[in-house]
């Protein structure tokens, strides 16, 4: 018998990565408990941008483009599962997306990066389109003249990012799973087969814990046999009033939602813990998004928000399993929401399993213990 | 639903009358009038339908906090119209659903293009 506070799976961390490893853990018939810190944590999954999106991400690291391109394909069949579980429709839009770039430089960097990163040998290598003005103009009517071209790929698209993470807690508690608010885990540690797991007044014991606290799990990771040198990168997003829709197509800096709502974002600073908003990043993001879309020029500006990217130092995901401390998992990455379908249909049964596959191996921290040159 | 106090009228018997149409139809606003108070005197609680589930909205909170009052004032769409006096012979029109934008070629031809 298992008492109210003892689980087959704790899950640290009720973001999207913990909510989506959660709720494909919770579909495989385990008890599990989802611990979730509360309104002081950083909330990255509260302030994202929602693109699911595949193009230019990998270079450097084959494996993840095509982890990601396997969580953009299983997206639809993931949405499904979350109407049918949650009741939550989460306004999936995969019509493809485009990279617009606003000078012939940023072009020809574009083409360049994109090139380089789908000749890496073993990427699933996918075709992208580059498109001048005038080819970019017929398929997203409204760009402006300083738009030169850009790029195309037909994997790309978007989601309702805080309906997500509603669903995923709402499949989670359909399925038996228990979510727990305002549990900050103190730490993490093996006792005989099992996790103890500290909260302020209360203990939590399970088979295996999952660490998926973001920023929180470089604090957490080395207690059980883990490194998760993750960083705050601050990303700013301005969210414009609604409009008629006009754009069908996710841009990767600026995407209107099936509501009306326009989203401007995809800035990147290093700016440690503060997730204050700054003039002069959202005047940038302002000045692009108008030489984008000139109608947008007198388009109201609503919020404003900043939220902060979970980074690890070569910018790709972290997974891992402890070898001292079997049973214990990591799970970190920047792109929650596109790789939402891959951590509950494809990680989740491999954590089910005790073992990591081969796969996810180059996700590894061990591939961050190299020395820096001097 | 809403009338002017007469007390009002009867101390300020020169206020101005200003020709105003709401949807076409010529109104006598009153100098000093939102737009707002100009919808609401004409009788009209309701200026407009929300963009996502279509139901109807109308002037709330009176002081440019709740954004429920939009309405398209001389073809602008999206107007505070608790936050804009009348003027003579300014048109009003009930918004409906969210406001559109133009998607025409700039005027200035792309320096790209042939």
């Amino acid at each position: 018998m298992s008492s109210p506070d003892e689980f087959d799976i704790a899950i640290v961390g009720g973001g999207l990565v913990g909510g989506a490893v959660g709720y494909g853990l919770a579909r495989s018939g385990l008890s599990v408990a989802l611990l979730d810190e509360g309104d002081v944590a950083y909330r990255a999954s509260r302030g994202n941008f929602g693109l699911v999106w595949v193009q230019g991400k990998g270079l450097g690291l084959a494996p993840y483009s095509n982890w990601t391109q396997l969580s953009a394909r299983r997206w639809p069949e993931f949405a499904a599962l979350l109407r049918a579980d949650a009741d939550t429709d989460v306004v999936l839009e995969q019509p493809g997306g485009f990279h617009l770039c606003l000078s012939e430089r940023e072009l020809e960097h574009r083409v360049q990066t994109l090139t380089r990163l789908l000749e890496q040998p073993g990427l699933e290598r996918y075709p992208f389109e580059v498109l001048d003005h005038a080819a970019l103009a017929d398929r997203i009517p409204g760009i402006g003249s300083t738009v030169v071209g850009g790029t195309y790929t037909a994997l790309d698209g978007h989601v309702n990012a805080l309906k997500l993470l509603r669903a995923l807690h709402a499949g989670l508690l359909k399925h038996g799973g228990v979510y727990l608010p305002n549990t900050r885990i103190e730490s993490a540690r093996r006792s005989g087969e099992r996790f103890d797991l500290q909260a302020k007044n209360k203990t939590f014991r399970a088979s295996k814990v999952v660490l998926a606290s973001g920023l929180g799990n470089a604090r957490l990771a080395p207690q059980v046999g883990l490194v998760a040198p993750v960083r705050p990168q601050r990303g700013q997003i301005l969210v414009l009033e609604r409009v008629r829709r006009f754009l069908h197509h996710p841009i990767a800096t600026l995407r209107q939602t099936d509501e009306g709502t326009v989203l401007v974002g995809d800035s990147q600073e290093e700016a440690g813990f503060n997730d204050s908003v700054g003039m002069a990043i959202l005047a940038t993001l302002a000045d692009r998004a108008v030489r984008t879309f000139p109608t947008l020029r007198d388009v109201r500006i609503n919020r404003t928000w900043a939220a902060l990217r979970v980074m690890s130092p070569d910018g790709f995901p972290i997974y891992d399993q402890s070898r001292a401390h079997p049973g214990a998992f990591l799970a970190t990455c920047h792109s929650g929401v596109t790789l939402a379908a891959a951590h509950a249909l494809e990680l989740a049964p491999q954590i089910v399993a005790g073992e990591l596959e081969p796969r996810l191996q180059p996700f590894s921290a061990e591939r961050l213990n190299v020395q820096k040159a001097a | 639903m809403y009338k002017r106090l007469p007390e009002l009228a009867a101390s300020n018997p020169n206020t101005r009358l200003l020709a105003v149409t709401i949807d076409g139809k010529p109104f006598a606003a009153r100098d000093g009038d939102t737009v707002a108070a100009t919808l609401l005197a004409a009788g009209l609680a309701d200026c407009r339908t929300t963009p996502v589930s279509g139901s109807a909205r109308g002037p709330f909170c009176m002081m440019g906090i709740c954004f429920d009052c939009l309405v398209v004032i001389d073809g602008r769409p999206n107007q505070q119209s608790c936050m804009i006096p009348a003027h003579d012979g300014m048109q009003i029109e009930r918004q409906q659903g969210a406001r559109v934008v133009s998607l025409a070629p700039e005027s200035v031809a792309p320096e790209s293009m042939p």
